[in-house]
């Protein structure tokens, strides 16, 4: 990667001294990054923002109530053989999302290395990953309904912690879904071989390539990562 | 030539992914010994921050291929971030003082 093919003679610099010239060059600032990637950082940017603010005020609301917040160690506890294992569950999960994490990483290696196969069969794995989180959580959505937690009370402690629970991991359990939609319209389109052909997606005069592998691979490492800090804040904390 | 050059740079080593997958999953496993054992105060923040941050870090550098960017898109993502960051902390030092204020007003009735 020493120039980018989209303008000639522009000569790449590494380290700050080429982000300084890549941003001042009047021209493309993120070279030798396809367009649809960039949109999708961007995406991802603003998506971050708004799990942000979820986050912020569900520390805000934890930190600033005088009434003792619920133990989730003890609350999302499942018991397992008659006894009760702390965050079993939880743990689960986060083992199945890091899993499809990783067979979306390898999905999006074998796309370029034009895999068909191989890319098609990680991503029907990664989705099947997603949908088994998405299984879980509304197992634990249920268990925890059964047990008397609503948005606006719940028998454990503080009001706000079912407010706070329901929306942050809906929320997130919604991104969860619509990827796993995406996922399976990627691996048929995989198999199909519109990215060997070079096939148009709806909407789009863009041709079918393997960096769209890429970019739906970003957005699924996205909903681990948020779910990393799901994880670290809610349910550890 | 230009055809293999353009492929070098988008595909890495399988050994890549699959090292940081295994670390994401020792450093799941540690951040759930953390509750197991249930470690409190201070120490259970800071191991909970530390493997956060590490697991975020990984995932963000190599499975979503930042460490290999261009510093003109990685500074445009990383830096809103460290604002975001700030603004966590501030909110919390402000929960802090919400609930002081709170409990000082209940219960001492404003120092009247």
């Amino acid at each position: 990667m020493s120039s980018d093919p989209k303008i000639e003679g522009y000569k790449f610099k590494p380290g700050y001294s080429g982000m300084a010239a890549d941003t001042a060059s009047d021209q493309t600032m993120f070279k030798g990054v396809h367009w649809g990637k960039a949109m999708m950082w961007i995406f991802l940017l603003s998506d971050t923002f708004i799990f942000s603010c979820f986050l912020i005020s569900y520390m805000k609301g934890r930190a600033s109530t005088p009434v003792e917040w619920p133990n989730p160690s003890e609350v999302f506890a499942l018991n397992a053989f008659g006894v009760p294992v702390p965050l079993l569950l939880i743990a689960i999960m986060t083992f199945v999302l890091i899993t499809s994490s990783g067979t979306m990483a390898l999905a999006v290696k074998y796309g370029y290395e034009r895999n068909k196969k191989m890319c098609g069969w990680l991503i029907v794995a990664t989705a099947l990953g997603g949908l088994t989180f998405v299984g879980m959580q509304v197992f634990e959505w249920s268990k925890l309904i059964h047990e008397g937690v609503r948005p606006w009370e719940n028998p454990f402690g503080a009001a706000q912690f079912g407010s706070f629970f329901f929306m942050i991991t809906g929320f997130h359990g919604t991104h969860v879904s619509i990827g796993v939609i995406f996922l399976f319209i990627y691996a048929y389109k995989t198999f199909a071989g519109h990215y060997d052909e070079g096939k148009r997606g709806w909407f789009t005069t863009m041709k079918g390539d393997y960096v769209e592998i890429e970019i739906l691979g970003l957005y699924w490492h996205f909903v681990d990562l948020v779910w990393v800090f799901i994880f670290a804040f809610f349910y550890l904390w | 030539m230009d055809e293999i050059k353009k492929e070098q740079t988008t595909t890495h080593k399988i050994g890549i992914y699959l090292w940081i997958w295994g670390l994401l999953f020792v450093l799941s496993f540690f951040s759930y010994m953390v509750d197991w054992y249930q470690f409190q105060g201070l120490l259970r923040w800071s191991l909970i921050l530390f493997f956060m941050f590490l697991k975020a870090g990984l995932i963000m550098a190599f499975f979503m291929h930042l460490y290999w960017e261009r510093y003109a898109l990685v500074n445009v993502l990383l830096w809103p971030m460290t604002a975001i960051a700030c603004f966590v902390g501030l909110m919390v030092a402000e929960g802090k003082y919400t609930l002081f204020s709170r409990l000082f007003y209940f219960f001492v009735g404003g120092g009247q």
